[in-house]
């Protein structure tokens, strides 16, 4: 069974339809690059994987033991992050909130696997650290340690290298490639097509055409529809 | 300087209110600055201010009605105004900042109309001043009060203990906090309920206008400072503590009115600190 499965999704705000008649399914160690344009409904589609959000119509199914408190997430950065007095362990250790329940402190366990995440992050040595002091890159990386206290079966990430510079930004895709490689399900909203091609397994490209599939059909498609294109654009609103 | 001296350890051994002010003040002002940097960072600033409005509207309430114990009204009604401020803030039709407006002016002005409708002493206007800025209150406590206001800040001190982490893990983000499975609303709804406690208690103290300086200015002196959620809160506690006693200390030699010396020692404070945090970190901007 896959660990994530859309039925059906119809999602929107106040009553207006987005997105409509959207399913998918993502497996154990798939990297899913979720593609589209701007105001196509991604973020909307993200939070109503993660529970923030419900759908209009359709279900959103987990399964494969994962539990939907389970997803890790690593949101884009808000404002109240811009001068929040927060050390960076503090910030890291916090990814095991969702699993204290009533329980008032973190246990020694938990804080021995926030500073694993921490270095497998490579941000323990910031651990003391003011993270409004931090570098947009080192900021990303301390986020995704917290999202690994969350979770250790699936990463959900909102734009991960929205405003890093190029080296950067090619750091954090080897890092999220990695982590893949360990055994995480990937899924990542992302503008940048080049580097969803590069990395990823599977494209779901929504707005517009729909469309869902690995990443050699994706390719398929788009070649087809360059040369649809080259022919006289038929077919392709 | 001995004269002073000896004009406060006179103060203290031979007039009982004066210990129960202080005594009250130090428990006040400590369990105020607890929240004071949750309400900062989730731009929430001005509710301390819209609720001890409504405290004072209720507290007019409570005194036309004449309910013996003025506690009974307002309590209730300022943890509503809360719940419903901070709790629906997010989806509300009217949002945040004009809610807390409306609601503050409003009653504002209901109490003030009720305070002179229907007066209970002939001093209205003495009256009106005392409630918003605590002129005398903090001087006519009884030990009664003295022991359900310590008790009621414990409480609000180890309730906020308790759920440190995870008022932290939903002031940072309360999106994150959500989807991995904490129940955001339930805290926000504590938070919500502890702030309307700690502005009834502090009502007796400062008076209903000085109360947000109370929350507010000990968490804005400490994030000049210190770096971490952890210092800062610690430190805006003793900040807290330390201007509250200077403050009462002062008042006491000088005459002036409790409430308004103990804000104004919580400013030159911040002053103070962010002077520091400026050589501090003059590297850093």
């Amino acid at each position: 069974m896959a660990q994530l499965t859309c039925e059906n999704l119809t999602l929107g705000y106040e009553g207006k339809e987005i997105i409509s008649g959207l399913s998918f399914s993502v497996d154990k160690g798939d990297y899913l690059c979720i593609v589209g344009e701007n105001g196509s409904g991604k973020s909307t589609l993200m939070k109503t994987i993660l529970g923030l959000h419900s759908p209009m119509k359709g279900k959103i199914i987990t399964g494969d033991g994962l539990l939907q408190t389970e997803i890790g997430y690593l949101p884009q950065q808000t404002v109240v992050q811009k001068d929040f007095p927060a050390s960076v362990r503090e910030i890291v250790v916090s990814g095991f909130q969702g699993k204290c329940g009533i329980r008032p402190f973190y246990t020694k366990a938990e804080k021995r696997a926030a500073l694993e995440n921490m270095k497998r992050m490579s941000v323990d040595d910031l651990q003391k650290r003011c993270y409004r002091e931090l570098s947009g890159g080192q900021q990303q990386r301390v986020l995704l340690a917290r999202a690994l206290c969350a979770t250790r079966k699936m990463l959900l990430l909102d734009e991960p290298v929205a405003g890093l510079d190029p080296k950067v930004t090619s750091e954090m895709y080897s890092l999220i490639s990695k982590l893949n490689k360990e055994g995480i399900t990937i899924v990542m909203i992302s503008h940048d097509i080049e580097a969803a091609l590069r990395y990823s397994t599977h494209i779901l490209h929504i707005g517009g055409d729909v469309f869902f599939g690995t990443k050699e059909e994706f390719k398929r498609g788009l070649f087809i529809s360059d040369r649809s294109l080259f022919n006289g654009g038929e077919g392709n609103g | 300087m001995a004269e002073i001296f000896e004009k406060l350890v006179y103060y203290f051994q031979n007039v009982p209110t004066v210990r129960y002010a202080f005594i009250v003040g130090i428990f006040i002002a400590l369990s105020a600055s607890l929240l004071g940097v949750t309400l900062v960072l989730k731009r929430f600033s001005f509710i301390g201010d819209g609720l001890s409005h409504v405290a004072f509207g209720a507290m007019a309430v409570a005194a036309v009605v004449g309910v013996t114990d003025n506690m009974l009204i307002v309590m209730p009604v300022t943890v509503i105004s809360a719940v419903l401020l901070l709790a629906t803030g997010k989806n509300a039709k009217i949002r945040g900042d004009a809610s807390v407006a409306m609601i503050s002016v409003g009653a504002l002005a209901i109490g003030y109309l009720l305070m002179n409708k229907f007066p209970t002493t002939n001093n209205v206007s003495g009256d009106v001043c005392s409630t918003l800025f605590g002129s005398t209150s903090i001087l006519s406590l009884t030990p009664a009060d003295v022991w359900l206001t310590v008790s009621i800040s414990i409480a609000v001190v180890i309730a906020f203990i308790l759920f440190y982490n995870k008022i932290f893990a939903v002031t940072f983000d309360e999106n994150f906090a959500r989807a991995t499975g904490t129940k955001a609303g339930l805290y926000n709804l504590i938070v919500a309920v502890i702030i309307a406690v700690i502005i009834v208690l502090a009502m007796n103290v400062v008076g209903s206008l000085l109360i947000s300086a109370l929350i507010i200015f000990p968490a804005l002196s400490a994030m000049r400072v210190f770096k971490s959620f952890k210092s800062v809160t610690i430190c805006s506690a003793c900040l807290s503590v330390f201007c509250a006693s200077t403050g009462i200390i002062i008042s006491i030699i000088d005459g002036t009115p409790v409430g308004s010396t103990i804000v104004a020692v919580d400013i030159a404070a911040f002053f103070v600190f962010w002077i520091i945090g400026m050589v501090k970190g003059g590297a850093r901007k």
